[in-house]
Order: C-alpha cells, then structure tokens, then sequence
C-alpha cells in the first residue's frame, strides 16, 4: 500500500472514531429524552407528573397547606423538583466556594512561585485526587469528615451541605487544578520577562500579568469543575443525608437530582409516571451542562480572541 | 519626569564621572559553561553603545547581567562585578526592584501583554505606586509621544495592544519601559523582527532617545551598529574582543578577529 492510501486510512479511520463519538452524545440524548417526554406529552402521566406539579407547589388534599415535596412513592405520589434543584445549586454552591480557591491557589503558586522541585511534587500529588474513586471519596466524608465538621460547628445534622459540598470539592479541585495550570505555564515567558524588567514583583507579575493573560483558560477550568460538582452522583448520594428537603441552609441534609436518579432509577415500576419523571430529570441534567459547557466554551474564544486582537 | 530632571545634571554630579555600567573582570556560568569570560567594559553615558558579535557568543547573556534578568534562569553563576552607578548590583543587599527600574529592557520579539494599549504603558507607573488615574493619563500619553506612537494610537487607548502590527508593538514596548522612567535602556536586537523600513524608523527614535539615555543595544546588524553606535563592542565565544569608538572598530580593528568578522570571514 503507497504511503499516500494508508495516510487517507488512517484519516477515515480517525474521522470515523470522531463522529460516532458525536452520533454517541446524539443517541444518548435521543434515549433520554424520549423517556422524558411523556411528562410533557403523556395525558396520563401529566395528569400525576405534569409541569405544575414539578415546579409549582401542590397540596395534596385542598385542605392542606401547598407545598414543595419530593415523596414519590408516598400514597398520594408528590413530585415537585424544587427540592432537588436547591439541594443540587447548594452542593455545587458549596463545593465551587470551597474548591475554587483552593485549586486556582495551587495553580497559581505550582505555576508561578514554587521552585521545580516542589512543583514536581505537588502536580502528580493533585492529579492523583483525581484518581480516587468517587465512593471512595463519598466513603470517608460520610464516616470520617462528617463527625469532624459536625464537632467543630456545633452542627445538628452529620449529613449536610456544607459536608457534601467539601467532599465534592475534593472531586473538583483536581480538575480545576489540572486545566488551571496547564492554562497558566501556557503563558508566553515573554510576559514575565517584560513585567519582571520593568522591577514588577513575582507577586504583580503573576497577579497582573499572567492571570489576565490565563483568563480564558482559568475560566474554562472553572466550567469544567462547575461541571464535575453538578453531574458527581456517588459522593452526594454517601455525604449529603439525601433527604429532599427544601432549603437554602447549607447545615440542612440535602438530595441532589443526579443522587436521585442514582438511588431511584433501580426500582421504579418501569413506564410509570416516577420512571419518566427520572429520565426527566436526567435530560434536565443533561441540557444544563451541555448549555454550560456550550456557553463557557463560546466565553472562553472571544475573550482568547480579544486577548490576541483578532477582535475588538 | 527624569528626562527633564536628568537632562542637565548639575556639574558636580558624580554620575556625569563614572560610568553608566561598569564590569570588572566578569565571568558567567550557566552550570558549568562559561558563557561570559573576564569581560571588563565601561558603557559610557548618554551615548548608543553597540554589541556585535556572532551567533551564541554571548551579547544577550551579557546585556542580560546589566539589569540581572539572568537571575530568573536556574544554575546561573557570577564571578567579578558589575557596577551601575559605581555601586555592585551584584552586593548581598542590592535591590533588585530598584535595579530594573532604573536599567530597562526591550527584547528581541516584542512582547506587550495582552491588554489595552492604555494598560500596557501604564503598567509601569501603576507597579511602582501611581494610582492617580490624571497623572496615570499623562505618564501614558507623555510616553507614547516619546516614541512618536500618540498621534496614531491617541483614539485606540483602548484596543489591544497585540492588535497593532509589530513595529508599533515594538515602539509600546519602548513607551511602556520609558514609563517606569529609566535610565539606561538595554535592547536585545529590537529591529530582528521589523522589516527595513520599521528598522530605520527605530533607528531614529533611537537618535532622539540618547539625548536623555543611556542605550546598550546588541545587534546582529553590523550597518545597523556602524549607523546607530558610538561606542561598540565585538564579542566572540564569551570573549569581549575589542571594544570603542564604533568608527575606528570598523574602520581600523584592533584585533585579526574583529577584522574578519567585520570583513565577512566568519559570522
Ligand atoms: N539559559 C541558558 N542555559 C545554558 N546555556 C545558555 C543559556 N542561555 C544561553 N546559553 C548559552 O550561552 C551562550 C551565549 O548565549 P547568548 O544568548 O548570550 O548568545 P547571543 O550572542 O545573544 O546569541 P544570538 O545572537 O543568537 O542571540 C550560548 O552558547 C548559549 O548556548
Ligand atoms: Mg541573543
């Protein structure tokens, strides 16, 4: 076979394994979503799961109070999400304000201030976080981490937000870590050298210089973490308490909507109202972090292209 | 400011005396290689003071001990001394902010960072504690008037400055160091990437600039060291070979070496 033939092979190759990563996303998308529209399209499971019912609140007898209540196999099934999107928005509230700076301090200082030495040491020591199996994680928040956060603030509850958002953190900083630093030792040397021979500190040089010129990436870095904290289903499920309450109190238990699916999915009667309320939620999930991802993405090439001047 | 102020010096001022930059038997290692050998050369003030010399023998290196940007690579050792001011910037106590404010440097790919025009000539003063944002105005409209850059750029504060084509990068560079209000100006081959005509609108900007600096310029360019020069250097293998008056270095070397490398033989 001439150089040339095997050349465009090995394209076809490459440019069959590309789509069908893209026809994959397609398909599991189409497979959801269709298991989700009966809640949209269905008359019989609108009736019990319509949208009123997921988003506004419902009493289930008109002599009781309306309410926000996740019990779906309680004798007069309540479905209503808002429980569940606030328990998601605090766990991943709490893990981005815990994980954040920590991980963009480490990069930071990996990238700008550690001699190579040290760096060698704190760059696999992150990534290797990264490598611990999420239940692992959830494991020791749940029988380890809990204990001590309850005793130092005087918490009522073992499981809670505050608890579950640090575990998941620790899932996130590795990521953040990672993307991070590789977007900041990208920056030309040539920066530090003009700021530094203009007298700058290492200090000023870092903080004026190089992180405006890492923005984009750092940026990116941060969706990807924002990403990982709303999808991570195991370690919520272990540190969180799971209980759908409704409130904004980051010492209450909370539920995620990816814990709920997790601890759902395998026993809800097949094709009932419950099971197509999952698979919504999944597609919920799923449309979040791909507009997230879509989003960060198209924030991230303007400001690329505004830093180079290709565009105003 | 320090143009005007320096511009007369009174009479008794000792620096109009020494030197601007001083080395006495100076000698450089990156590890174990010896990339600069017992070097002794006074550059003198207020003139354009060339460094010519082949490929790898050590002009950058050599610009580089002026303002102690070597420090940033790893494994670098001094030996001798190295005066500006007649006081060792090489001394356990030297401030290094200080140093570097008062010797500046433009380098061989221009390298604004990637922010506003504004920004860039005003990083500078707003470093070293001007917070002002009239008096921030003034320093970046006074300094990109030195490099003859206000009248296009006046409207375009505000763009980035990796938008402007490489000549005017150059010449923010040139702003944005004159802002921290320098002394001595130290370039690494500022011309390389310009074409010829950028290159003699440099050379010019250069002519104006010496009134009130001291510049140390390295080039590759010999016509470029014979045009712009007073005093120049020929450096070899780490070796300073011959250095003076730029004219009788072209005209009348000293030294065989820098009459081949002058005449074409090697180089
Ligand atoms: N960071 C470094 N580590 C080790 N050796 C270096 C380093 N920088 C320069 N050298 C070596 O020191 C010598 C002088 O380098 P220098 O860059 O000063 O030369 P130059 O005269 O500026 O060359 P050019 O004209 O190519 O810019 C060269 O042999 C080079 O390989
Ligand atoms: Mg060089």
């Amino acid at each position: 076979m001439s150089r040339r033939a095997a050349e465009s092979a090995i394209e076809a190759v490459i440019r069959v394994s590309a789509s069908l990563a893209i026809v994959g996303l397609v398909l599991i998308f189409v497979f959801i979503g269709k298991e989700a529209l009966p809640v949209l399209l269905s008359q019989e499971v609108r009736q019990e799961a319509g949208l009123s019912r997921l988003f506004l609140p419902q009493s289930p007898e008109p002599s009781e109070p309306k309410e926000f209540a996740w019990q779906p196999i309680s004798a007069i099934p309540k479905y209503s999400l808002l429980p569940l999107l606030t328990g998601t928005i605090k766990a991943t509230v709490v893990a981005l304000l815990f994980a954040l700076p920590l991980a963009l301090g480490a990069a930071v200082f990996s990238s700008e201030f550690a001699p190579s030495w040290l760096r060698e040491i704190i760059k696999p020591s992150i990534e290797l976080l990264a490598g611990i199996p999420s239940v692992v994680l959830g494991f020791f928040a749940l029988m380890v981490m809990a204990t001590y956060i309850q005793d130092l603030l005087g918490l009522d509850y073992r499981l809670n937000a505050i608890n579950a958002g640090i575990a998941l953190g620790l899932a996130v900083i590795p990521i953040v870590f990672t993307v991070a630093e590789d977007a900041l030792t990208a920056v030309p040397q040539s920066y530090r050298e003009g700021s530094i021979a203009l007298g700058a500190t290492p200090w000023q040089t870092a903080w004026r210089v190089v992180l405006p010129a890492a923005f984009p990436g750092i940026f990116a870095a941060c969706v990807l973490g924002f990403g990982r904290a709303i999808g991570e289903t195991m370690i919520v499920l272990m540190a969180s308490g799971n209980a759908a309450v409704l409130s904004l109190s980051p010492t209450d238990p909370l539920r995620t909507l990816s814990a709920t699916i997790a601890a759902e999915l395998g026993e809800v009667v097949h094709g009932s109202p419950h099971y197509h309320v999952l698979f919504f939620i999944g597609t919920l999930l799923f449309l979040f972090t791909f507009a997230t991802n879509l989003l960060g993405q198209a924030f991230v090439e303007r400001l690329k292209q505004r830093l180079s001047g290709s565009r105003l | 400011m320090s143009q005007a102020a320096s511009a007369d010096p009174p009479a008794a001022d000792v620096r109009v005396q020494t030197p601007a930059i001083e080395a006495r038997s100076l000698s450089l290692f990156y590890g174990s290689f010896r990339a600069l050998k017992d070097v002794d050369v006074a550059v003198p003030r207020r003139e354009i003071t060339a460094l010519i010399g082949p490929s790898g023998c050590g002009k950058s290196t050599l610009l580089r001990v002026f303002n102690r940007m070597n420090d940033l690579v790893r494994g670098v050792r001094i030996e001798g001394s190295v005066l500006v001011d007649g006081r060792d910037i090489y001394r356990p106590d030297a401030d290094l902010i200080a140093l570097r404010k008062r010797v500046g440097m433009v380098f061989q790919r221009p390298n604004p960072f990637p922010i506003s025009v504004f920004q860039n000539v005003a990083y500078g003063p707003a470093i070293h504690g001007m917070a002002s944002n009239a008096e921030l105005e003034e320093a970046v409209e006074r300094n990109l008037r030195a490099t003859g850059l206000w009248d296009d750029l006046k409207d375009r504060l505000r763009v980035p400055a990796l938008s402007l084509p490489p000549e005017q990068q150059q010449r923010l560079c040139l702003s944005r160091l004159l802002a921290v209000e320098p002394d001595v100006l130290l370039m690494d081959e500022p011309c390389s990437t310009l074409d010829p005509i950028a290159t003699a609108r440099i050379e010019e900007l250069l002519f104006e600039l010496k009134k009130n600096y001291t510049i140390v310029i390295v080039t590759h360019n010999m016509q470029q060291a014979a045009r712009v020069s007073s005093r120049a250097g020929f450096m070899l293998l780490g070796d300073l070979v011959e250095f003076g008056a730029t004219e009788g270095l072209f005209t009348n070397p000293r030294d065989q070496r820098t009459q081949d490398y002058i005449t074409g033989r090697f180089g």
